[in-house]
């Protein structure tokens, strides 16, 4: 068998905003045989989707590729010209976007996009290519193919959308396909009906394919080689089954180890029930539109929810998106007033929105957010951010001030010397702990975690999480631990809440999340999350009714 | 759709005259403020106290401010503008002609500047960072820089004076053919053109840019498309919207805000007409031409809007 694709020595070089050159890949030689599927596996920043993009002859604005040899079918996609570029891609070589909803034109209908490869490159009569395409629906298991086409993408819901992505790459027979993260955006349990409907795909046409992801249990199903990067540089190459279960790279090991969090000890059920609740939610409902006759919005994202959390122990509260976990924690916190129920934080009823509640009420609650881009101002230094709220709440100013904010800096294992940079000027897993610090300036009992390790690669997330257990024994913290990612809520709770269309229907201990979970659709999501083993996608069975409903959504 | 469409017409319209009513009180209340005494004016210095404060009751003048408005406001909704102070002629006369004197120039410079704005900001857009796109942003920003009478004297000075190949003067009722419709018009036109197409060019270019560094249309160039019909169906459909409002503000000043021009060509257009009114204390025709400027506004918005709902489908919805 020969190589359909062959990257030799490929180094590319991206302009940063302050105008310097900085090579992001720095000589990569990766080869891919006919009917082979290798994946590149890395961190952010490690250069998997530049190099991915290069297949297409592409590079993001900014980026150059400065030498090197990039061979599809033996034609060098680097040495082409613009024009002959052009006739490849969507021909020979196809794209799978990361997001499908950002790649779909919204002003446009889906049929009109899935075919347009058959009219940029004349392919075949607009008639013969819609009936193609109707094909391809029906190969990708997507409902009624024959009318999915006329809708706009907005009307199509997420897994749906990156199956049609893959629909439209197909449609001009090409003979590599280029998946970069096409199912991260995913809930799990959508990301099992379109890694199937990939996978049977593929197997169907024999075709050789680049699956760029960061999570190693994905790629594990689909892919017959895994190429490791770091910084633009392979680390290790070998067949899955080598890299799952005898890694030889240290960076491998790495990424092998944080996939297999440390099991958090469970707290003894007794003593948990004697301790005080820190926080109890009784029969909350909230919502957002206009409040109708029963004094409910029109449309509940919380529907009366219960749940205690005794002090000092953390509480997983998991779901996929739409579940109303979210929702939760901005009722909890205050920003938005519940329609119905009620919060009891040490013992006190809190008043609905934050304007009610009183400053030490304020101090004790403490929410971090997801995305610490948005969370931390952009123009303020980290000792102004960190200051702010010491100012705030305990009055503190001058050089006591500067001290605590070398202590919290110290708390979540940063250098003081950071204290001078400005957000921007951070990494990710930096910001983040942060934004873990400022939470921790105002000497919180409780913290509200909205997602805050879902941005993060799995070896920084994996740190983060550390970092969040170890403050906990050292600050006696409790923690609201709000993720989609059951192995991060493994590791860190000692309860779990699952979540399902705004509903509470199930409350376990953690451990006994796995073997334990009575409610069928907590089964559902847990059996979902994949494993790292070749073959758990082809073992797995699940309640197909069960599935089609919650994927329906 | 098309239902659709008619029905937020229809409630357009409705919010359309609610602002009108607003803008009416709020111009009515802008000219009793105005100082001097129009009777007192239209008399001149030597009137005696008796006949200023006659003419004063002849024109209801003292009859409560919010009488007068009530009167006014019904005035206007039955197509009565009421009567020139200054002529005694019917409101409805004096604009009529001037007005169809400004729709036919704002026409011709919408008609002229539009497409050039289009094409101009959607190319910059194409080869962003080329020498083109540089030239037009210098272009752009040095016309927005040079105030119009500058650009409307300098076209004077070297069209009618020098050159002598235009008239300096632009009497639009005295048209005969062709050939002479575009030498009256052809120096007012390039002068508001260029007031009118800085500010759409750029932000043409702008809102085009925006959607070219989106996903969707870098999905568009991996499936093959060239940068022209990237550009051409993808981008430029999805920044429609705010390209449709950007143009709905610039061209709303052909109306109102065309004095300069209007004085220097002597062309004979309401903006002047409101000018000279001010002068006069002429209130009823004042009130009027500022109504007849908001409508057109409120028109070229809502027109901006249907072209910014038609052309994307979630909105649509």
């Amino acid at each position: 068998m020969g190589n359909i694709v062959e990257i030799r020595d490929l180094a590319v070089a991206a302009k940063t905003d302050s105008g310097r050159v900085v090579d992001i890949i720095k000589g990569v030689d990766i080869e891919v045989a006919e009917g082979e599927v290798v994946a590149l596996i890395g961190e952010s920043g490690s250069g998997k989707t530049t190099i991915a993009l290069t297949l297409l002859g592409y590079t993001r604005p900014g980026c150059r590729i400065t030498r090197g040899k990039v061979l599809v079918a033996g034609r060098d996609m680097v040495a082409m010209s613009e024009a002959e570029r052009q006739h490849v891609r969507g021909q020979q070589v196809a794209y799978v976007p990361q997001s499908a909803a950002a790649a779909f034109d919204p002003s446009q209908t889906i049929m009109e996009q899935v075919v347009e490869v058959s009219r940029i490159h004349q392919l075949m009569p607009p008639e013969d290519a819609r009936r193609k395409a109707v094909d391809l629906f029906r190969a990708l298991s997507l409902p009624n193919p024959e009318t999915i086409g006329a809708r706009y993408p907005h009307q199509v819901s997420g897994g749906q959308l990156q199956r049609l992505a893959a629909a439209m790459a197909l449609i001009g027979d090409p003979e590599v396909m280029v998946f970069d993260e096409p199912t991260t955006a995913l809930d799990v349990t959508t990301q099992i009906e379109v890694l199937r409907a990939f996978k049977s795909v593929i197997a169907d046409r024999n075709m050789a394919g680049i699956y760029v992801s960061h999570d190693l249990a994905v790629v594990a199903q689909i892919a017959d080689r895994i190429v490791v990067l770091k910084g633009g540089e392979v680390q290790e190459v070998a067949e899955t089954e080598k890299i799952v279960h005898t890694p030889q790279h240290a960076y491998t090991k790495e990424l092998i180890a944080a996939f297999h969090p440390v099991e958090r000890a469970p707290a003894d059920p007794r003593a948990m029930a004697q301790r005080n609740a820190i926080l109890e939610v009784k029969n909350l409902s909230a919502g957002y539109g206009p409040t109708g006759s029963d004094s409910q919005p029109s449309f509940l994202a919380l529907k009366d929810v219960t749940f205690r959390l005794a002090a000092g122990e953390s509480l997983g509260i998991i779901g996929e998106s739409g579940s109303g976990k979210s929702t939760l924690a901005r009722v909890i916190s205050g920003l938005l007033p519940q329609s119905s129920g009620s919060v009891t934080f040490e013992g006190r009823e809190l008043a609905k929105s934050v304007s009610g509640r009183s400053r030490e009420e304020l101090r004790k609650m403490q929410i971090v957010f997801q995305l610490a881009d948005t969370a931390l101002n952009p123009n303020r230094p980290v000792r102004a951010i960190l200051g702010r709220p010491l100012t705030f709440y305990h009055g503190v100013r001058g050089r006591q001030r500067e001290a605590e904010v070398d202590r919290l800096l110290d708390m979540v294992r940063l250098p003081a010397a950071l204290k001078h940079r400005l957000p921007s000027e951070l990494s990710g897993g930096q910001k983040q702990r942060v934004n873990l610090a400022r939470a921790l300036a105002a000497k919180p009992e409780l913290i509200l975690c909205d997602e805050i390790t879902s941005a993060l690669d799995t070896v920084v997330a994996a740190a983060i999480l550390k970092l969040l257990d170890e403050l906990q024994r050292e600050l006696g913290l409790s923690y609201m631990f709000i993720s989609h990612d059951l192995s991060t809520v493994e590791a860190i709770c000692d309860e779990v809440v699952v979540m399902y269309q705004g509903e509470k229907v199930e409350e376990m201990p953690t451990n006994r999340m796995k073997s334990g979970a009575e409610h069928p659709y907590s089964r559902l999501l847990i059996s979902s999350v994949p494993q790292l083993d070749t073959n758990w996608l082809d073992r797995l069975e699940q309640d197909n009714e069960l599935m089609q409903a919650v994927a329906g959504r | 759709m098309n239902s659709m469409i008619a029905g937020l017409i229809i409630r357009r319209v409705g919010i359309m005259l609610v602002s009108l009513v607003i803008v009416a009180f709020a111009v009515f209340a802008a000219t009793e403020l105005l100082p001097g005494d129009v009777a007192q004016i239209l008399l001149g210095q030597s009137a005696t106290p008796e006949a200023v404060a006659g003419l004063r009751k002849a024109m209801h003048l003292d009859q409560p401010a919010i009488l007068r408005f009530g009167h006014w406001l019904g005035g206007l909704v039955t197509g009565d503008f009421g009567r020139s102070y200054a002529n005694n002629r019917d409101v409805a006369d004096l604009i009529s002609g001037r007005l169809v004197n400004s729709l036919k120039l704002g026409a011709v410079t919408t008609l002229f500047s539009v497409p050039l704005s289009l094409f101009l900001g959607v190319t910059a857009a194409m080869f962003r960072g080329s020498f083109y796109d540089r030239l037009v942003s210098v272009f752009t920003v040095t016309v927005i820089s040079v105030p119009e009478f500058m650009v409307a004297t300098l076209a004077v000075l070297i069209f009618a004076v020098y050159l002598g190949w235009l008239p300096a003067l632009s009497f639009a009722n005295e048209v005969h053919g062709l050939g002479e419709l575009l030498r009256v018009y052809a120096m007012p036109v390039i002068t508001l053109s260029f007031v009118v197409s800085a500010q759409m060019i750029r932000m043409t270019r702008a809102a085009v840019i925006d959607t070219i560094n989106t996903p969707y249309v870098e999905m568009a160039l991996l499936k093959g498309a060239t940068r022209r019909r990237m550009v051409m169906r993808h981008a430029l459909p999805n920044a429609l919207g705010p390209i449709a409002n950007a143009m709905a503000l610039s061209l709303s000043y052909l109306l109102g805000g065309v004095i300069i021009v209007e004085t220097i060509f002597n062309y004979p257009g309401v903006a002047k007409l409101m000018v000279d009114a001010v002068a006069t204390r002429d209130l009823p025709l004042i009130q009027t031409c500022a109504m007849l400027f908001c409508l057109s506004y409120l028109l070229l918005i809502l027109i901006a809007d249907v072209v910014a709902i038609a052309s994307n489908p979630r909105l649509r919805q």
